[in-house]
């Protein structure tokens, strides 16, 4: 069934400070669009509820990628082009770059947002997996002002997050002191291109004098959200990487992820390729140690 | 302008045109209904298969998933506006000439993810041909002719002559 574009409100006000304005007079009424890549498709279909929608594209105060040295900001307006694009991102946040590039296609690259991303919160969203392993912050913004959570608390549940009604989400912080972290992302979906994840697992991790150092896994598709496997971690938190260890962390991997059959993959495929993609990373920490 | 009705302006294919529309139409139906600029085709109306890829600001995107309003004051190139003068564009040719269209309905698409391309990378390996064109689907063709098309646009488009500079 074809949506009608006729029973939806669509405005642009075109700055920051206006759609804040608008989400502060009804909070709650207003559905923030940005590159269009996910309410379009509900549209096409129909089944796209917010009967008021505002615009984000083409503020400018949304789209900006700037570095500190110590971190860098991504704008929510922020494609994944202009990521792909930046020669900051590949040089110091490759698995963001590497999410990038196997987002969708060209067309959709050019216009979904990391905002869009976020904000949608599927439990397959491509760019959560590496934000959650490089202890990303996200700062949101209202006309009360702006704040700065974890990334790893953004997530609530399946598709709820902890934003309030009037906030609108304003970049994503993300640090630069993981560039001495042994760093991973692989995605398993059915294609290169336009494939949603089956599952898809990111790691940092320092590995010295023969054990874990530091270790941060992240998880597409493997629960209800993007989220870290704290548990898991902590299986290998100061342990030698050795077929004991790879066993038990499996093993806490398999406990702690919780997916589902859906119709793109079963709960068991999930776990136990989840499970192969944590024992690759381990494999090549023991083959290479830090060093990158 | 009410938030369900309005005037919005862009120009097509070089062209200004204002057209009084609910802001939540899709372009892809804007171009088509409206404007009868049909070459642009509707496969999956969801951003899946390309079939309604165009050109906007110097960008590929599915006109499925955009909004006219996110339009307003775009510059958009679909299919129509590639030929010059009544005269196939390189690529439309070597489309022809390497059987790279076969129902057509991907083939709109395609050409404009295979400009896309090549105003970017006016010589694209087959990985780069490859990923230029994976967001567009054909199910008749086959890809290998399609890629085989492109390689032979981008190798007719001699650095030297004034075509290659106005591609660049």
């Amino acid at each position: 069934m074809r949506g009608n574009p006729g029973a939806h409100e669509l405005i642009a006000p075109g700055s920051l400070a206006a759609v804040l304005e608008l989400l502060a007079s009804a909070p709650g009424e207003w559905t923030p669009i940005a590159g269009g890549t996910e309410l379009m498709v509900a549209h096409a279909a129909g089944r796209l509820a917010p009967a008021k929608l505002v615009s984000l594209w083409g503020i400018p105060e949304l789209r900006f990628i700037n570095s500190t040295g110590e971190s860098i900001a991504i704008g929510a307006g922020t494609t994944f082009r202009d990521l792909r694009a930046h020669t900051g991102i590949a040089a110091h946040l490759p698995l963001v770059a590497k999410a990038s590039s196997w987002i969708g296609s060209i067309a959709n690259q050019g216009r979904a947002t990391v905002g869009g991303n976020l904000v949608n919160g599927s439990p397959a969203a491509d760019s959560s997996p590496a934000l959650l392993v490089y202890d990303a912050e996200i700062e949101l913004v209202s006309v009360r002002g702006s704040r700065r959570i974890p990334y790893a608390d953004f997530h609530t549940g399946y598709k709820s997050n902890a934003m309030t009604a009037d906030e609108l989400l304003f970049a994503a912080h993300i640090p630069l002191r993981f560039a001495v972290h042994r760093q991973y992302l692989r995605k398993v979906g059915t294609r290169r291109a336009m494939a949603i994840s089956k599952v898809a697992l990111a790691a940092t991790a320092l590995f010295e004098a023969g054990v874990v150092k530091e270790i941060r896994l992240a998880a597409a598709s493997l629960a209800a959200f993007p989220a870290r496997l704290y548990r898991t971690e902590a299986a290998l938190l100061g342990r030698p990487i050795d077929a004991e260890t790879i066993d038990s962390a499996r093993e806490a991997m398999s406990a702690e992820a919780k997916p589902i059959d859906d119709i793109r993959s079963t709960a068991e495929y999930r776990r136990r390729v989840g499970c192969n993609l944590l024992e690759e990373f381990l494999r090549e920490l023991l083959a290479e140690g830090s060093d990158r | 302008m009410s938030h369900r009705h309005g005037t919005i302006r862009f120009r097509v294919n070089g062209e200004s045109r204002a057209i009084d529309v609910a802001p939540m139409k899709r372009l892809l139906d804007v171009l088509r209904e409206d404007l009868h600029l049909t070459g642009t085709k509707e496969g999956c109306g969801e951003g899946e298969c390309g079939s309604c890829s165009v050109r906007m600001n110097g960008e590929l995107v599915n006109s499925c998933l955009v909004p006219v309003l996110q339009a307003e004051g775009a510059d958009i190139q679909t299919v129509e506006g590639l030929c010059e003068g009544g005269a196939l564009h390189p690529l439309q040719q070597a489309f022809l000439d390497c059987g790279g269209a076969q129902c057509g309905i991907c083939t709109p698409g395609m050409l404009m993810a295979a400009t896309q391309l090549l105003s970017i990378n006016p010589h694209p390996g087959m990985a780069e041909i490859r990923e230029g064109l994976a967001g567009n689907l054909c199910r008749c063709t086959g890809f290998k002719r399609i890629f085989d098309s492109v390689i032979a646009a981008a190798a007719n488009d001699q650095p030297s002559t004034p075509q290659a500079a106005h591609a660049r």
